[in-house]
């Protein structure tokens, strides 16, 4: 994956797929403290511990098409390349966490990219699921939830493509103005 | 900490009130974007914002547009399925942003299957 937002499109894919009605994704972004810190959270029905033992291994999967698994274990190793780590933790029937930590100044960190595209990707894709985005850039937090948008939206439905277009240019709008001095997204800049 | 509050969400709604007219009873299109993590890393997600774009400009309220996981055909990601109603599905294969649109336009909204990309009816 070119960038980290690919990664939590991919982390939410997997959570949706398996089930689960909320999926909670959080940026925490430090370059004072050389850290960026990515999570996808959810209330699907947790894996078992002898899944959770060798989820980096990209033979271990829960589809049936293929045997192979790739999104995490290329996760983990994206992280790993950037001086940081993957972490899973899992409740079987309560849901699964998967943080990724990466040292914000490696050089061979992956750019955090679009991830309005990632966030306006999922609400329009998965109507029937709620989703909540937090980043944090420093001192700075932005926060959305498709919940909340449903209710206080008077019939808006978060998931029509217009819509989700407009909640991803809002989006990069606010993190375009909490953007840490260097700006790493091209992608961003544009479509203002 | 900033959040979409209602005031911005009125603004969105007055800017795609058109395009979010009820979309009601059965869709006569639905075009699926697979996401899975090969579809993902392949470039779906720029298949997808395209898609968003054409469908929030044409303003048509008889097609939806859903993502779902990979289908097995990783080699030819990302894959986009139309299924007109009536009508055979058509696979879509190696698509891009300008694909999509094509797709959309001449497909979705013509009726002109694009065979030029189409992997195969299922």
């Amino acid at each position: 994956m070119r960038e980290l937002s690919l990664h939590l499109l991919d982390l939410a894919e997997n959570a949706v797929t398996a089930g689960a009605r909320r999926v909670s994704i959080t940026v925490e972004e430090s370059p004072a403290e050389d850290r960026l810190t990515i999570r996808v959270a959810d209330d699907g029905p947790g894996l078992p511990e002898e899944k959770l033992r060798r989820l980096e291994d990209p033979f271990v999967t829960s589809r049936t098409t293929r045997r192979v698994g790739l999104g995490l274990s290329l996760l983990a190793a994206a992280a790993r390349r950037a001086g940081g780590g993957m972490t899973v933790r899992s409740t079987p029937g309560k849901g699964t966490e998967v943080t990724a930590r990466f040292r914000y100044h490696h050089i061979d960190r992956a750019p955090l990219g679009d991830v309005a595209a990632t966030v306006a990707t999922l609400i329009a894709g998965y109507p029937a699921v709620d989703f909540v985005y937090r980043h944090r850039i420093e001192e700075r937090e932005i926060a959305l939830d498709t919940r909340e948008l449903r209710a206080a939206g008077e019939g808006l439905d978060p998931s029509e493509p217009a819509v989700a277009e407009a909640v991803a240019r809002w989006l990069r709008d606010q993190l375009l103005r909490s953007a840490p001095g260097e700006e790493e997204d091209p992608d961003a800049q544009v479509d203002r | 900490m900033p959040k979409l509050t209602v005031d911005d969400l009125r603004q969105i709604k007055e800017r795609t009130l058109q395009a979010t007219a009820l979309r009601h009873g059965t869709a006569r299109v639905k075009i699926t974007v697979h996401m899975g993590t090969c579809g993902i890393a392949a470039g779906a997600r720029a298949v997808m914002a395209a898609l968003m774009e054409e469908m929030a400009e044409a303003g048509r309220t008889d097609i939806r547009v859903v993502t779902s996981g990979c289908m097995g055909m990783c080699s030819s990601e990302p894959n986009v399925t139309v299924e007109v109603l009536g009508e055979e599905p058509i696979v879509y294969q190696h698509m891009d942003a300008n694909r999509m649109r094509q797709v959309f336009r001449r497909h979705v909204l013509l009726g002109e299957v694009q065979t030029d990309f189409a992997l195969a009816k299922v």
